[in-house]
């Protein structure tokens, strides 16, 4: 590559380590180069390897934190697609090596790396074939980190399928006892929501007209890219604008130019009688759904949160869980308004639905594992309602506030989510690694045996609980705010839904950590916490904590992006619906969520 | 015009034109004496048969090579390089060129797999790839088919030499019944093709096909003799028996799993991969051969006819690619042999592929660059099946050689001794799945965006939205039974009389097996380049 090319594209090499360091890493290892006897050596490196992607994600996600911002950092603020990097691929189906971020896939690029950071270190207690464990354990990270930076819906296909059958091996060798039936059950239901989505895939692609976009949508979507001179740009410009053929894309950025123009070929195209926009929405929405996952696709979660080790829980639950919502909100709502608007009471019903049957369901579980993945089948279930009244048309009134509001909490719910449900998950791990047993009801009395473990573990699921001061507490105020503009009694559901998560979680550490003394199996091998296990603890409940009180730390980074596709959406609902009785409150998006804030 | 001038004129033609073009299927059958003349002579006695096989196989493929370049170069002009050889006998243009040098790579690559996993020995050499040889030289034929007498002779021609081979394991029960049915199916199934290539030559009175596609097309179209046209789809028909058998369609595919088991994995890497590649290609001939004539030829009503025929074809081809595909499918999921396995999950392949013929045939004469793709796609399916399933086979038969079983069973707990095999069949296995990143996934996805592209812009558009439905189904019902395989491999215990086996930093057969595993892997990420040539063999539908 020309060295013109890493001065207009200075985050190829960041971005591009970040994403496939540890996929060379894993080759490395797999290698005969290193035995399979040296199994600290394994272990260390993998740790190194996940540390160093972290460190380079945070480098690149927080500017000012190693001195001066370099130009291949992020811009707080800035609510466009950064970093952009955009290489041919294939250039006979116009497949791009195109990847960016924004506010929104940011701070998930930094989760990620951060949980893979802690899971690495969580890993130690195996002793199953570590290198494998770790040889498939970087490929997920791979796979992981792929999906939030890919802007090209083939990569971002190609990246969403390689994360499934590092899992499947993960979940399938280092798993409990039904380990073959769960990582069987996670592929199937998987593939099968994927398959749909390379169905809509393909049809947007067919579909897709890069000549009917202008010159500056172009520019924006990087289709050209705007780095280069203005004479080769309008060059590329003429050269698609005059193409005699239609010229199909993949560039997601493009895809949803094209989705929101007055006259989308998505809302024109026909299959059965349905306009595309409404089909590819919901065969997307399913392939999402089911990562997400919703009620009543939703269970090949417990099986497969409950037989995965540890790590791989933390994983599943911190990570994977938000490829969903980041799908959603990344490709669904902007390539297919015309479906968002259609399907809002769907998207919402299965976000109330799945938010109630998965806090009913965690009440009666006895297996703490199992309590655990069904709260996050109910907190997930936030996120859906929070990204569905995000096309609220409220009875009378279409509030665009209200839509902002669902959709930043949403998104601040994921983040919470994933570091709330990646320490619920290690610290019950804590635990069975001790006792090897999960019945909550063979528990009680751990405070006075491991008292730290269980001050920090009752704090995370406080942060679980959704108790104000805590990190998970703004998401789920802010969406059932939102919702009350969409529905009342959607509303008024979800805000009930609190009182059952607080039924289960105040329950469950009441059977398990209060109580006189612990009479269950093993008991002589509570020992109290060790240093690794404190070094992976003690960082996410501080960040519980700190998110809960200074929410503006995530909402700096997600909220101009969220706004920004809020506001272009309003404006196109405006477009194609005039007859919806709007409020002028476009402007206020910010000033909503700050309000709502301030109310909390 | 006087006999002389005729004579000399056919003379000239032959010399001139056919036989430079011809030049690969020459090299092949100039092989297939040396290997015999190698054996009866005795001077010759200490030439092994294999490598005179290989020499003869590699110089074919640079004949190939070159023929390729030579039509690579031309393809840009109107038209593309069209050339109908003896007297239009035989055609040569891109489609011809691609798949003849897709042919002799692949036999190229599967002498040296023969050599390394030791079927045949020495003293059998002689027999195994003077078959071999004379089977792919009808392949090639089969290819390059444009008249319907040579189709017949063609399919032959790579018949019989396959039932022998499905036979080769003398003194086993299996492959004796085995080279019988197939024998017996085959009869059967050219017995019917013929009768239907009878049926259309009556009526259109020519075998040629650009001249019958446009006798039928005048029929069809003037559609007064309903008569005629009942007894053409009636050959069509029967035509289509013929050619489903070579690809193993459903229902004509119960010799295909008999066959696999009974015969040695090395004759069901070359069934399976060189058998199917032929039979796409003639399906492909055909279809465009019949329903579409060269350019400004069609017209009014001989336009309407041809789309009826298309119509007609399409509906065939594409009905038995979703009974094809579904039931390989199913049927694969209760195998416990690895080598039955394989053999329903080519079954499946042939539906896939078969689903690919539907959608070029929906596409031509309606959207020309469309039906170019959906060939491409096709001709990027084979490249990729080609390293995929001489990979799983190769895998069986390096685990036969090691465990001397071919049952999944007796996989269980193999990556505790051979880790670097299960990685292989990983890769292969996850790839005829259609999993990114791998060749397999490109290729189903090039075949399901032929069809998307059918869909929106042909008559056949509900027929295509169901095949695709049905094709994404079957993705998903294939993760069963193949991960099944992978299942026993690495989560089953080691069964304790198993001796771990030294393990070997480096030996032959893995590393053949890693050779054909690494491009499945590296065709799925760059794919490029592979995909330029397919898009050659895809511009002879012009």
């Amino acid at each position: 590559m020309s060295p013109a090319d890493a001065l207009s594209q200075p985050a190829l090499w960041p971005l591009s380590a970040i994403v496939f360091l540890p996929a060379i890493v894993a080759a490395v290892v797999a290698l005969p180069v290193i035995p399979r006897a040296r199994e600290e050596l394994i272990r260390w490196i993998t740790l190194a390897t996940t540390a160093v992607v972290f460190l380079l994600s945070l480098w690149m996600a927080w500017p000012t934190l190693f001195g001066a911002p370099g130009p291949a950092q992020f811009t707080i603020g800035e609510a466009g697609m950064q970093l952009v990097v955009s290489k041919p691929w294939i250039p006979a189906f116009n497949i791009e090596y195109l990847l960016g971020v924004d506010g929104i896939s940011m701070p998930l690029v930094v989760l990620t790396t951060f949980l893979s950071l802690l899971a690495c270190a969580a890993s130690w207690p195996i002793t199953k074939h570590v290198k494998a464990y770790h040889v498939l354990f970087l490929l997920l990270e791979t796979g992981m980190l792929g999906v939030f930076v890919s802007l090209d819906f083939f990569l971002f296909y190609v990246f969403w399928e390689v994360m499934l059958l590092p899992m499947y091996f993960l979940i399938g060798i280092w798993g409990g006892p039904r380990r073959e039936y769960a990582a069987i059950k996670f592929f199937l239901y998987t593939l099968l929501g994927s398959v749909l989505m390379l169905l809509a895939i393909l049809m947007l692609y067919f579909t897709s007209d890069l000549r009917m976009l202008s010159p500056e949508q172009l520019e924006s979507a990087h289709v050209v890219s705007p780095a280069v001179e203005a004479a080769a740009r309008a060059d590329a410009v003429a050269a698609i604008k005059t193409a005699a053929e239609p010229i199909h894309t993949f560039n997601l950025l493009a895809l949803a130019e094209l989705g929101q123009l007055p006259n989308s070929p998505f809302a024109a195209a026909q299959v059965w009688g349905v306009s595309l926009e409404v089909l590819a929405f919901l065969l997307l929405l399913i392939g999402f759904v089911i990562k997400v996952p919703v009620v009543p696709v939703h269970t090949w979660l417990p099986d497969a949160h409950v037989e995965a080790p540890t790590p791989i829980s933390m994983i599943l639950a911190g990570v994977l869980l938000k490829l969903g919502g980041y799908g959603i909100i990344r490709i669904c709502y902007p390539v297919c308004p015309g479906g968002g608007l259609t399907l809002a009471w769907l998207v919402c019903g299965l976000g109330v639905v799945s938010m109630v049957y998965g806090a009913f369901a965690a009440l009666a579980q006895t297996d703490f594992k199992r309590m655990v993945a069904y709260s996050s089948v109910s907190h997930m279930g936030y996120v859906m309602l929070g990204l569905g009244v995000w096309s609220a048309v409220a009875g009378n009134e279409f509030r665009w506030d209200a839509w902002g509001q669902g959709v930043n909490g949403a998104m601040f719910q994921m983040l919470a989510h994933g570091f709330s449900s990646a320490g619920m998950f290690f610290m019950v791990g804590v635990l069975y690694d001790r006792v090897h047993h999960r019945n909550l009801n063979e528990f009680g009395g751990i405070f006075n045996r491991m008292p730290v473990y269980a001050a920090l573990a009752v704090a995370i699921f406080f942060a679980g609980l959704g108790l104000p001061g805590l990190c998970g507490f703004i998401g789920e105020v802010l969406v059932t705010l939102s919702a009350w503009n969409y529905s009342r009694t959607l509303a008024a559901i979800s805000a009930f839904t609190v009182i059952l998560t607080a039924g289960y979680i105040l329950w469950a550490i009441q059977r398990v950590y209060l109580g006189a003394e612990y009479k269950g199996p093993h008991g002589e091998a509570l020992t109290p916490i060790t240093r690794r296990e404190l070094a992976i603890a003690t960082p996410l409940v501080f960040l519980a904590i700190l998110f809960g009180v200074a929410p503006q730390l995530l909402f700096n980074y997600v909220s101009p992006s969220v706004n920004r596709q809020v506001e272009t959406l309003a404006e196109w609902t405006r477009q194609v619906r005039p007859d919806f009785p709007a409020s002028p409150a476009i402007e206020t998006v910010d000033a909503g969520v700050t309000r709502a804030l301030a109310g909390e | 015009m006087d006999l002389g001038s005729l004579v000399s004129g056919t003379i000239n033609d032959t010399v001139r034109v056919s036989l430079p073009l011809f030049r690969v299927e020459l090299v092949i059958a100039v092989s297939v004496v040396l290997v015999l003349l190698a054996r009866m002579l005795p001077v010759l006695r200490w030439l092994d048969s294999g490598l005179v096989a290989l020499g003869g196989a590699c110089f074919a493929t640079w004949y190939g090579w070159a023929d390729l370049q030579t039509v690579q170069q031309t393809v840009p002009q109107a038209g593309g390089f069209r050339e109908e050889l003896f007297g239009g006998l035989l055609v040569f243009d891109s489609l011809t060129a691609t798949i003849r040098l897709l042919l002799a790579a692949f036999l190229a690559l599967y002498i040296v797999f023969t050599k390394v996993s030791g079927i045949p020995d020495r003293e059998d050499g002689a027999d195994f790839y003077v078959l071999v040889l004379g089977a792919t030289l009808g392949m090639c034929l089969m290819a390059s088919a444009n008249h319907l007498l040579m189709v017949f002779m063609a399919v032959e021609m790579a018949s019989v030499p396959s039932y022998a081979l499905a036979g080769f394991l003398k003194g086993r029960k299996a492959a004796s019944e085995a080279a019988l049915k197939y024998a017996v199916y085959g009869a059967g199934a050219a017995g019917i093709m013929l009768y239907g290539i009878s049926l259309l030559a009556g009526v259109l009175g020519t075998c040629h096909l650009p001249s019958m596609a446009a006798e039928m097309g005048r029929i069809v179209g003037e559609g007064k003799a309903s008569g005629e046209i009942m007894v053409l789809s009636l050959g069509g028909l029967m035509l289509a028996v013929g050619l489903a058998f070579k690809l193993s369609a459903v229902p004509f595919h119960f010799w295909c799993p008999d066959v696999f088991e009974g015969a040695a994995a090395e004759i069901g890497a070359f069934l399976s991969v060189a058998s199917k590649a032929a039979a796409v290609a003639l399906a492909v001939r055909l279809v465009f051969g019949l329903g579409t004539v060269a350019d400004g030829a069609a017209a009014g009503a001989v336009a309407a006819g041809l789309a009826d025929v298309r119509h007609f074809m399409v509906y065939v081809v594409g009905l038995m690619a979703v009974a094809t595909c579904t039931l390989g499918n199913l049927a694969a999921y209760g195998q416990t042999n690895m080598k039955r396995l394989l053999a329903y999950s080519t079954v499946a392949h042939a539906g896939y592929l078969m689903m690919g013929v539907a959608a070029a045939g929906a596409l031509a004469g309606v959207d020309a660059a469309g039906a170019q793709r959906a060939v491409a796609a096709l001709a990027f399916y084979l490249g990729t099946y080609l390293f995929m399933n001489l990979a799983a086979f190769a895998i069986v038969a390096v685990l036969r050689n090691r465990l001397r079983s071919e049952e999944i069973a007796s996989y269980a707990g193999l990556v505790r001794t051979n880790p670097g095999i299960v990685v292989a069949t990983t890769v292969v296995l996850v790839s005829l799945i259609g999993l990114p990143p791998l060749a397999g996934f490109v290729a189903k996805f090039l075949i399901f965006s032929s069809l998307v592209k059918a869909i929106a812009s042909t008559a056949e558009s509900p027929l295509m939205l169901v095949i695709l439905i049905v094709g994404g189904i079957n993705t998903v019902i294939s993760l069963f039974y193949y991960l099944r395989v992978l299942k026993v491999m690495t989560f089953d215990s080691l069964p304790e009389d198993r001796v771990a086996e030294p393990a070997g930093a480096f030996s032959l057969a893995g590393g053949l097996v890693a050779a054909l595993a690494v491009p499945v892997v590296l065709f799925g990420i760059l794919w490029s380049g592979l995909y330029g040539f397919a898009q050659l063999a895809g511009s002879f539908a012009s």
